[in-house]
């Protein structure tokens, strides 16, 4: 049923604008799904909402707009796949030639809002998550599809995640979109297995998107709350995907309790504030109190992994009024058991850090002393900050100041350098 | 679509052309599995790298050597090809290959031109 006989453009337009990236990631998934093609959906799904522009103007806008674009868009792709030879063959492969013979059923035919009304359109978004960062993928690409087709950013929002060009990224796009369809990349949900194998890579995907947001490794800034927003997003809709899975709980709930502190984390100059000095009455309690609720669900299940245990941590800085009040000794012994869980340098150093808040800066000097030679710290400014602030606790200003020398040898972004610059000066003052 | 499933060996590995690793029996039967599913459309197995010859014409001129071959320490030793719906299943057969543990398989798309 059309809601009125001739709508103006603009009001059309103004649907059409409704229609947010929501429920374009959710067509989008769904006709990638269908295809196995995530070129052509993205073409039949553009040329639909064209489409409907000038259709709804003629015709008035249909009780069920995205039921409309779904099957405008795939009636299109069908005729596409008829005249495509390549294609067909690929899609005969797929089993769905039968569908492609179903006769004409055009979009704009007259009928089509009553059949439509009640169409459902399923979800498909999971299965395109996994699509999207399967193993034979490679860590940017995996980052660069999922911000694409799942967060729904364009390209040049792509290119500025990556600090590239636009057509630097429209090409790693491309290469990414043509690998998926020449590797033999699966559409649809994954099954229970493969989710099990599977689910830890496409948590990470998401957790990387954040980090790059929270530290970024390159560029001007030392916070970047626009991908820790997206990042946030994208683990939401995980968590509403496969709301029983415990870790992607204690991934979200660990974005948001690491995401709450991004008002305290720079002072107005920009430069970064260490967690020692934040005010902790600009964290963000909204944040904070998801999180912890998520972060106490969580940790209580037997599936519990790196993900909530990291949620647990964020939760006691984040219960802490003051940082004094910081409970360093459950900090220790949750870093011992995510060690464990996870091993690996960085983790290893944030162990250390807690040793010498729970024991004493003699203790975490040891503690960081003993991963000097771990190659995987040898470049990580995190790694030499620590170290230079705990040579400074423990009065070696000279190994501290070279300690601040061999931070700024490392990658890391503008602010992070200034802060560390500042640092030094005190140091010989 | 069609893969092929390299099976690599390594010339470096201390236990190859030993008799550790999978026995050829493993081989066998993993032979007679992916056989039996009838996806297999292909495939061949090699003699040794060292019975290997090459043959390359420079400026009009052949040049043909005999294995071994020092320099190269990777080698095919046998291949299947297969027809799957997707690359995970491919996976899958390669992981069940005792070709995984001893060396390594390499998965490539056949080309469709």
């Amino acid at each position: 049923m059309a809601s009125a006989d001739h709508a103006d453009s603009s009001a059309v337009a103004q649907v059409l604008h409704t229609i947010g990236v929501e429920d374009r990631g959710r067509l989008l998934a769904g006709l990638a799904t269908r295809f196995h093609d995530l070129d052509l959906a993205e073409d039949v799904l553009q040329e639909a909402m064209v489409r409907a522009l000038e259709t709804w103007t003629r015709r008035g806008v249909p009780q069920n707009p995205q039921a409309w674009l779904m099957t405008a868009a795939k009636n299109r792709a069908l005729d596409i796949i008829r005249s495509d030879a390549v294609k067909a063959r690929r899609l005969a492969a797929l089993r769905i030639e039968s569908e492609v013979d179903e006769g004409d059923h055009r979009a704009h035919s007259a009928d089509l809002d009553e059949e439509l009304s009640t169409a459902n359109i399923p979800d498909e978004r999971l299965g395109l998550f996994f699509t999207c960062s399967h193993p034979t993928l490679k860590e940017r690409e995996k980052i660069a599809l999922i911000l694409r087709f799942l967060a729904g950013l364009s390209t040049a929002e792509v290119a500025a995640v990556f600090l590239v060009d636009t057509t630097t990224m429209q090409q790693r796009i491309v290469r990414a979109k043509k690998r998926i369809t020449t590797t033999g990349i699966p559409f649809g949900r994954p099954t229970a297995d493969q989710l099990r194998e599977r689910l830890p890579g496409v948590l990470r995907v998401v957790y990387l998107i954040f980090t790059q947001g929270f530290v970024p490794t390159t560029g001007t800034t030392h916070s970047r709350t626009d991908l820790q927003q997206e990042a946030i997003t994208l683990a939401r809709l995980l968590v509403r995907l496969l709301p029983q899975e415990t870790e992607a709980r204690g991934l979200l709930s660990l974005l948001l309790l690491t995401g709450s502190r991004a008002g305290a984390r720079t002072d107005p100059a920009g430069l970064p504030v260490p967690l020692a000095e934040q005010d902790r009455g600009l964290w963000d309690s909204r944040l904070i109190a998801e999180g912890l609720s998520l972060a106490q669900t969580a940790a209580g299940e037997p599936e519990a992994g790196p993900y909530t245990v990291q949620a647990t941590i964020a939760a006691l800085h984040a219960e802490a009024v003051t940082y004094s009040e910081t409970d360093w000794n459950q900090i220790l012994v949750l870093y011992g058991i995510l060690s464990r869980l996870e091993p690996g340098p960085v983790v290893a150093l944030n162990r250390a850090v807690a040793v010498g808040k729970a024991k004493g800066p003699e203790d975490g000097l040891n503690a960081l002393e003993e991963l000097a030679a771990d190659p995987g710290l040898a470049d990580y400014r995190p790694f030499h900050i620590a170290h230079a602030l705990t040579l400074r606790e423990v009065g070696k200003p000279e190994q501290a100041e070279r300690a601040f020398r061999s931070a700024l040898d490392c990658p890391g972004n503008d602010a992070e350098s200034d802060y560390i610059e500042v640092q030094i000066r005190d140091l010989l003052a | 679509m069609k893969y092929v499933l390299l099976l690599m060996g390594n010339a470096a590995d201390a236990d190859c052309g030993t008799d550790e690793g999978p026995d050829p029996s493993e081989f066998m039967a993993f032979d007679e599995e992916i056989n039996t599913a009838g996806i297999v459309v292909g495939g061949f197995a090699l003699e040794g790298p060292e019975t290997g010859v090459r043959v390359s014409t420079r400026d009009a001129e052949t040049v043909v050597t005999s294995g071994p071959f020092a320099e190269s320490g990777e080698f095919v030793g046998g291949s299947y090809i297969i027809e799957v719906a997707d690359i995970d299943e491919a996976i899958a057969w390669a992981e069940k290959s005792p070709g995984s543990s001893l060396g390594h398989i390499e998965i490539r798309p056949l080309a469709d031109y």
